[in-house]
């Protein structure tokens, strides 16, 4: 089974904490990831429900959440950036 | 072109518009125009924020920041005839007043370095993954993405799909 890194930015960092590593199935996309991410409840479920604006990065990189994610990948959730 | 000069810096310093230009333009005598711009911490916000903000947060995602905003400057160099760009954006803890982000491009002549300047920073608003909090009298809070910093990318004909809503 796959095993990511999951990192969390701004709002998703201050509800999640940094950073966790994530066991998935094999062939398990960014939206795989996010949906058995909210399946845990609690916070999990609140930030990262379906509908929330949360954009996701592969080994730092902006992705669609069709990604499948390969064993030992970086795999970053943040809110919609404001920089500038 | 100064080559192994870093294009990109994210970092708690403030930085000094007249050294970036100058390095920006040592040693290149090609140049015949650079453009600059510099961003600054606003007491409010945006038109209508009652508050006044005393304290501006920035946090960024060191590694993915930098790439993104190299990725800009190939953009810019592709679109643009520049010469050599430089930006560096501040995170950590902001003063109102205080100075956030400067981008700085050289060309040979000014149209093209007025519009890749502006062409960087429309697309760093909506794509460096760089988060802002502000401090104001009754609390902290996270700033909002704005469907005006999208619709600013789309004036080059690129949707940058940030503020909108869900994923």
């Amino acid at each position: 089974m796959p095993t990511v890194h999951v990192r969390y930015f701004a709002s998703l960092r201050e509800a999640l904490g940094p950073q966790e590593t994530v066991q998935l199935p094999e062939g398990g996309t960014v939206a795989g990831l996010r949906a058995q991410l909210c399946a845990r409840g609690g916070r999990h479920a609140e930030v990262l429900a379906a509908g929330r604006p949360v954009r996701a990065a592969v080994a730092q990189q902006v992705c669609t959440e069709d990604m499948v994610l390969p064993d030992g990948v970086e795999v970053a959730f943040f809110p919609p950036v404001t920089g500038g | 072109m100064a080559a192994t000069v870093a294009r990109v810096r994210v970092q708690t310093l403030d930085f000094d518009l007249a050294a970036e230009v100058a390095a920006l333009r040592e040693g290149d005598l090609g140049v015949g125009a650079v453009a600059s711009f510099v961003g600054t911490v606003r007491e409010r916000g945006h038109p209508g924020a009652g508050e006044a903000v005393s304290e501006l947060e920035l946090e960024h995602y060191p590694g993915m920041t930098e790439k993104a905003i190299e990725a800009i400057i190939d953009a810019a160099s592709a679109r643009f005839q520049i010469r050599d760009a430089r930006v560096v954006h501040r995170v950590g803890r902001l003063a109102p007043g205080e100075q956030i982000v400067l981008v700085a491009v050289s060309s040979a002549h000014r149209g093209q370095a007025f519009q890749a300047c502006e062409f960087i920073m429309d697309y760093l608003k909506t794509q460096a993954p760089f988060w802002k909090k502000e401090t104001t009298p009754s609390g902290a809070h996270w700033v909002d993405a704005r469907v005006a910093d999208d619709e600013a990318l789309a004036r080059w004909g690129i949707e940058a799909g940030n503020a909108a809503p869900g994923s």
